[in-house]
């Protein structure tokens, strides 16, 4: 027995409702299926913070958006991919407050627009501070208008379905019935997030495993530029909740532990006084890209400016002077998280921040239709590599790009799926039964195992901040690749203790596990080939960027030895490699 | 020995067992622990089997409420040292079935939810074209409906509320705050359609104003607010239906 939908969508984040929705608008004849391992209105897109960048003021541009955007990725972006995505934002976010997002607005009625890290004019539309929140809420509400969208809420995707060398379908886990069921499709769109769950910390919910691009990668689908990992300049330390960037952007500034703005020792420009009426300057100071800030944290550190704490290092994000009604109106979830979880009041006391893991800039490879190198495989969002965000995404880009690249995907797996109706069901049914019982013998009734699931997770977690953190090396990428083939050799080892088929989630956090032990590793290989340092990917055994030999995406490729590295050639098609600039140019 | 404290977990496994269970586990007690991280504790170091929901674990991805000593909490949000020394009894959320351990059905919700239309809708051919921009929203209109929309779907407020102890059809707070932030946006006409559901015998008129699922709310909301002024909107449409049967509501 089998499902049968024109298109299943794998995630029901900010991604794959609107993948969803433009399938449904496209042709309302197609039966969509969104398979998400939890409610939709959990999904990660949740706790997205300051904003969602496009073009709406009059003295910017596409061609600032672009600059700002390729500038940030260190020249690894794809630049037709920026451009499509730079052109096509305004009318998504457009569409976006149709469906009824509630933008934050000027006292004229029109939508307002803030300044973010790297941005030489201000083009990030918020809703507060809680602007993934109030996205996926209008995404979901308006995609249960649809009815020819059927959502699997619950269902835990394992296992991507090829037969004929075409995707035709996923199995999924029922969650309440521990069923696997076969939901297949002439098209799959994966769009399961990123994989901030790699790391000890992270602003990522318990969710981010990485899930989309593990059953990518299992059946023969590139990963590209897995080794650049975001770490966001300012998490709160402990939880690693993020405190967003929009409080830079307001006016927020960074200082050591003696009150100096330090980030001026790192060329990233000269400070003006909070007083002064042109602070914050835009790509200056604070307002430089997160991964030069969370590089002048580790530098800063070394140099003993941080402030020692429980949790680590510190340093702190000053947004007093801001005042409290600004903070109340423009960053009230700023102030919450900080009461709740750091124990002060940001409009009398600075913030503890420190970098964390953020995002995952790599993912599985697409073109800028989300079609993968798989004929019926698409994905969309942050499990997904256009690419737009090459070495280091900018802030508020993430948002956007999961609006224009899920439509995108959902229109191209439309056509995809309208063109290859005819599904080889049989064989298909066949795969699903044989993931059912690879399900039950590896893990369900699996006897004997004495490792823990959080043992193996927490060493993966630590030995990837050793060896794949801000600053790497040959040889700590190289100690973490070994580690890792000890985890998974241990894993096989692994502890099972729940036999039950309803809700059972020592089955889901030993599958997630499963998932990331081999992104994990993808992650250093990729790392430990490029031997250079560009965007977050620093190698201090080869602090130069290289464009002669590394103006190139990495692709990782699964084997049965490991891991194969591949290269493609980055786009570009208007602006060649420069040094990269921040502050210098500003002041 | 370094401090502890006892939680007491709701434990019901429907293929092991006929009847619930309460089992106890001692965690080290850290005072800047929530709730949710003492039950991480317990999945991941002392008992693998027990199932729950959580991800965020910063109070926005609404997964992780739950009963902490009789009353609805998001875990991510209620910390030991509120309740330390005594003992923390952890249960799932009143008035929904529940399926396993601390996971209850939320199908319900989405059902109740998906009732109230909640998205934009326009009277035919009034749609904006994307070419013509955003509509205009002053931060006062914004300010009508803005609170309404803050819902994180936690359950918190259904678990609070006697009504839907009572009687599960009704619809409940948050579905009708969620229907009410779609009547009071500027953007929106369709709240003759939502009167069907929001202002039936189900909808706003159960409800008794108690107002336990604003004191509940973690997000501020005030369910109970929205449904005082659906009510107080449905009467006035009844009066000029009544009083003025020719003239259109407005």
């Amino acid at each position: 027995m089998s499902l049968r939908h024109d298109i299943v969508i794998v995630g029901g984040g900010g991604a794959g409702l609107r993948a969803a929705i433009a399938i449904a608008e496209t042709d309302p004849s197609l039966s969509v299926a969104v398979v998400s391992k939890v409610y939709p209105m959990r999904s990660h897109t949740v706790a997205a913070e300051g904003g969602a960048a496009a073009v709406v003021k009059e003295n910017d541009s596409f061609d600032d958006h672009f600059k700002d955007t390729v500038g940030g990725s260190d020249w690894l972006a794809d630049q037709d991919a920026v451009e499509l995505f730079v052109e096509t934002a305004p009318a998504e976010m457009i569409q976006l407050e149709h469906w009824g997002c509630p933008w934050s607005r000027e006292p004229d009625g029109s939508v307002a627009v803030r300044p973010f890290g790297g941005m030489n004019i201000e083009r990030t539309w918020f809703a507060d501070d809680k602007t993934g929140f109030h996205m996926l809420h209008a995404l979901y509400q308006t995609s249960l208008k649809y009815s020819p969208i059927t959502a699997y809420n619950e269902w835990f995707a394992t296992k991507v379905l090829v037969e004929n060398g075409r995707c035709q379908g996923v199995a999924a886990l029922d969650l309440m019935t521990g069923k696997v069921e076969t939901v297949l499709a002439g098209a799959v769109i994966m769009c399961t997030g990123g994989a901030g769950k790699l790391f000890p910390f992270t602003t990522n919910g318990a969710i981010k495993t990485g899930d989309g691009m593990a059953m990518a990668y299992r059946v023969g689908v590139g990963l590209k530029d897995m080794e650049f990992i975001q770490y966001h300049p300012t998490g709160l330390p402990g939880t690693g909740i993020l405190i967003t960037e929009a409080a830079r952007g307001e006016g927020g500034i960074m200082v050591n532990k003696d009150g100096y703005r330090y980030l001026q020792d790192y060329d990233l420009g000269t400070p003006l006084e909070i007083t002064d009426p042109n602070h914050p300057v835009k790509k200056s100071m604070e307002l430089g890209p997160r991964d030069r800030l969370s590089q002048a944290f580790i530098k800063e550190r070394d140099k003993g400016g941080t402030i020692a704490t429980d949790h680590g290092p510190v340093v702190y994000l000053d947004i007093r002077h801001l005042g409290k009604k600004t903070i109340n109106k423009k960053l009230p979830f700023v102030r919450e998280l900080a009461k709740n979880y750091a124990g002060i009041d940001p409009v009398y006391v600075p913030i503890p921040v420190r970098p964390v893991v953020h995002y995952i800039m790599g993912g599985i490879d697409t073109d800028i239709n989300g079609a993968t190198q798989l004929p019926g495989l698409f994905a969309a969002g942050e499990t997904a590599c256009v690419s737009i965000n090459g070495a280091n995404r900018l802030g508020s880009n993430s948002l956007t790009e999961l609006l224009v690249f899920g439509a995108r995907a959902g229109e191209a797996a439309a056509a995809f799926a309208t063109a290859n109706a005819d599904l080889d069901v049989a064989a298909l049914e066949a795969q699903g039964a044989d993931e059912q019982q690879r399900i039950a013998r590896d893990f369900i009734n699996k006897h004997g195992g004495t490792e823990r699931i959080a043992t193996l997770r927490r060493e993966m977690q630590e030995t990837m901040e050793d060896g794949g953190g801000i600053y790497r090396t040959e040889a700590t990428l190289r100690a973490t690749s070994e580690k890792l083939v000890e985890l998974r050799e241990r894993f096989a080892n692994l502890l099972i203790e729940d036999r039950s088929l309803t809700f059972n989630t020592e089955l889901t956090s030993a599958l997630e596990l499963d998932f990331m032990l081999d992104l994990a590793l993808a992650v250093a290989h990729s790392g430990l080939a490029r031997t250079e340092s560009r965007g977050s990917h620093q190698r201090t055994d080869y602090p130069q960027r290289d464009d002669a030999n590394f103006l190139k995406h990495s692709l990782a490729f699964k084997t049965e030895d490991g891991v194969r590295i591949d290269y493609k050639d980055v786009v570009i098609t208007k602006w060649p490699p420069e040094e990269r600039v921040y502050g210098r140019q500003a002041n | 020995m370094a401090q502890t404290i006892e939680l007491e977990i709701f434990r019901y496994r429907p293929e092991q067992e006929s009847e619930p269970t309460l089992q106890s586990y001692e965690v080290p007690y850290n005072e800047e622990w929530v709730v949710l991280d003492a039950i991480n504790y317990i999945k991941d170091e002392i008992d693998g089997t027990l199932s729950y929901r959580w991800s965020c674990r910063m109070g926005v991805c609404g997964s992780c409420g739950m009963m902490v000593n009789g009353v609805p909490r998001l875990t991510c949000a209620a910390f030991l040292k509120e309740y330390y020394p005594r003992k923390i009894l952890v249960e799932p959320l009143d008035g929904f079935p529940v399926e396993r351990d601390l996971v209850t059905d939320m199908d319900m919700f989405v059902a109740k939810l998906t009732s109230v239309s909640p998205w934009i809708i326009r009277n035919e051919g009034e749609e904006k074209p994307l070419e013509e921009g955003t509509y205009l929203q002053s931060p006062g209109e914004l300010a009508e409906y803005k609170h309404y929309s803050m819902c994180i779907n936690c359950m918190l407020c259904y678990a609070a509320c006697p009504v839907f102890a009572l009687d599960t059809n009704f619809l409940g707070p948050a579905a009708i705050a969620i229907g009410q932030r779609y009547n009071m946006d500027s953007r929106d006409q369709g709240r003759d359609q939502r009167q069907e559901v929001i202002a039936s015998h189900d909808g706003i008129w159960h409800c008794t104003l108690v107002g336990e699922c604003s004191t509940v709310c973690p997000k501020d909301v005030d369910p109970a607010g929205a449904i005082q002024r659906a009510k107080l909107s449905s009467t006035t449409d009844y009066f000029k239906d009544l009083l003025m049967p020719w003239g259109r509501r407005t």
